[in-house]
């Protein structure tokens, strides 16, 4: 016995199968969209690929790039072969290859299931990439004339004026590693030889940071500069002070801001699935019910 | 900004934009119905009202492409004004109604890429650093302060927001004017360490931008627009020239006046000219009772004249 009987006179299967069509191409548009979340988010990756270390892994974007490209091809193909439906002669081309054809659409709606889970999923190995990159990144800053890392300074500060975040966890991070140059420190003056033979690296330490850490919303002229002494500063006590620096870090700041993307476009490639998997579903009762009819 | 005159270019723009959105809406309607003899005769009191009101949109929108360059020594003027203003409240972060100055700034000399209003030095001019936070005490805040006639802690610095991240060295605040307080600093030849343009003529460009980047779009609008008003006037006599065929089906002429520019500026003289002397001669003939008599010869005359292009 069949499941969920319904009568279809010849009118109502055209009125179905056009719907199908149509559903079909909507599901092409998804694809295209599919295929451009893909690019946006390899765009931006791409982007601050130097503060994770160039070893971000493109899997997501490129899996998603070419789950849209297979979406596209098989709706395209899938619509051809509805419209053909309602002709019995062409129709009769087609018919050796539904079953295959509808075999790879359950396959392709499996994966689509999977990248969408891979969006949710993604965030953690990204965690440590992050971590890694911003540590390193920070360690360049002062690197300016070393090939290969003199815009590491540019990338850092831009990011941190337009993240509003400071170091790695907080702004303390700054303290930890020399992010001034030798070529500006004068090694002739004693507060430079006190700061170096402080520690056993013989790195110049401060507890300074730079200035792209600065909160413009603070009612005071930045202090970046001594910023644990409070004798240093009029009226400043840097337990309290809360809106001098930027007080987030830029890995969490960076972190949200691609999960926030990887989040948006797991949803949607959620959306999209369920799409596909409907107008696969009506495929099979409209178009098909030819074959039954002969 | 000091002043809002410079509004009246995008203000003008969406009050065109809006007129023209039901202009050309009624246009298509009149097209819709210029097939249907039956329905098009009721169009011909409205399209020349319609034709008036589209010339005038062109008319706006040259006005606004003409407005926007010429408002642009305005607009300097505006905004040398409101910037000296709020470098000046950069510090008053505790008054109200000015305590956003110094946020505003600062974000406007990240986002522009610029420092001051001329260029930096225009911070050395100002008290930028509020006095709750100068200690009155010290020495160093006591020579500034009596170093100028207004008693004002002026120092040769410039807040954070100047600083260009593209500099290979950390940023330099503090005694930009002195060589000696930085080692391997020369205050002549440094180029990178702050931004050089002013943050007027950054705004300026960033707004001329804008109105130059309109100013193709504007005119297309324009020429379109006129199109619209020509292809509407040959529909509108084509149409009614076919309908006063015996065979509607046939050809029939168009034009955009029926006569040459010079007679029809003379019918319409004449027939402004005739209601002016029909407004006259209306209460006289009332009280001669010949008015009859001269209403009907009026009449006759107005007929006798040929109807004007509408």
């Amino acid at each position: 016995m069949a499941l969920m009987v319904v009568k279809f006179d010849l009118k109502k299967r055209v009125k179905l199968a056009q719907t199908v069509w149509f559903m079909y191409w909507f599901a092409v548009l998804a694809g295209i969209l599919v295929l451009s979340l893909g690019l946006f988010f390899k765009i931006e990756l791409r982007k601050r690929s130097e503060l994770m270390d160039n070893n971000e892994s493109h899997f997501l974007p490129n899996l998603l790039i070419a789950m849209g490209l297979i979406a596209c091809a098989t709706n395209a193909f899938g619509g051809k072969v509805c419209y053909d439906s309602l002709d019995p002669t062409k129709f009769a081309k087609w018919k050796p290859m539904l079953k295959t054809f509808l075999v790879l659409c359950v396959g392709f709606n499996a994966l689509l299931v999977i990248t969408a889970l891979l969006c949710f999923v993604m965030r953690i190995p990204l965690q440590f990439t992050l971590a890694q990159g911003l540590k390193n990144g920070m360690k360049y800053y002062k690197d300016t004339d070393t090939p290969g890392r003199c815009y590491m300074k540019r990338t850092l500060d831009l990011m941190q004026i337009e993240f509003r975040c400071c170091g790695n966890d907080n702004y303390r991070d700054w303290f930890e590693i020399q992010w001034v140059s030798n070529r500006y420190l004068d090694f002739s003056a004693k507060e430079v030889k006190d700061r170096i033979g402080s520690n056993v690296d013989g790195q110049y330490l401060m507890d300074g940071v730079p200035f792209s850490c600065c909160n413009p919303s603070s009612p005071r002229p930045c202090i970046q500069y001594q910023m644990t002494n409070n004798s240093a500063h009029y009226s400043y006590d840097h337990y309290t002070e809360e809106l001098n620096v930027w007080r987030r870090g830029c890995r969490d700041a960076l972190l949200s801001y691609y999960g926030g993307i990887m989040n948006t476009i797991g949803a949607l490639v959620l959306l999209v699935t369920m799409l596909e998997v409907s107008t696969a579903e009506m495929h099979i009762s409209a178009c098909h019910l030819q074959s039954y009819f002969k | 900004m000091d002043n809002t005159e410079i509004h009246v270019v995008p203000n003008l723009l969406m009050m065109v934009g809006l007129a023209s959105i039901g202009a050309n809406w009624v246009a298509s309607r009149v097209c819709q119905d210029s097939l249907d003899a039956s329905r098009f005769p009721r169009w011909n009191v409205l399209l020349l009202a319609w034709y008036a009101v589209a010339a005038l949109l062109c008319c706006l929108l040259l006005a606004v492409v003409v407005l926007s360059y010429a408002l642009q020594g305005r607009l300097e003027e505006s905004l040398k004004v409101g910037l000296r203003n709020g470098i000046r409240f950069y510090k008053d972060t505790d008054i109200p109604g000015r305590c956003f100055q110094k946020e505003t700034i600062d974000h406007l000399q990240m986002e522009f890429r610029c420092c001051g209003n001329n260029n930096f030095k225009d911070w050395f001019e100002i008290q930028w650093v509020s006095n709750r936070y100068l200690d009155f005490t010290s020495q160093e805040v006591k020579d500034r302060i009596r170093s100028n006639v207004d008693g004002r802690y002026l120092l040769d610095g410039v807040p954070f927001s100047c600083c260009n991240p593209a500099s290979p060295r950390p940023c330099l605040q503090n005694h930009l004017t002195d060589s000696r307080a930085h080692y391997n600093y020369e205050y002549q030849s440094e180029e990178l360490n702050l931004y050089s343009r002013g943050c007027r003529q950054a705004l300026t460009d960033y707004y001329m931008g804008l109105m130059n980047s309109t100013g193709p779009g504007v005119l297309s609008v324009i020429l379109i627009q006129l199109s619209v008003l020509l292809s509407m006037r040959y529909l509108q006599t084509a149409v009614e020239g076919a309908m006063a065929l015996e065979a509607p089906e046939g050809e029939s002429e168009g034009y955009i006046l029926e006569k040459g520019v010079k007679e029809t500026y003379a019918d319409i003289k004449a027939k402004v000219l005739d209601l002016l002397k029909f407004a006259q001669v209306d209460p006289a003939s009332e009280a001669t009772g010949a008015g009859e008599e001269e209403k009907a010869a009026e009449a006759s005359e107005k007929a006798a004249t040929p109807p004007p292009a509408s």
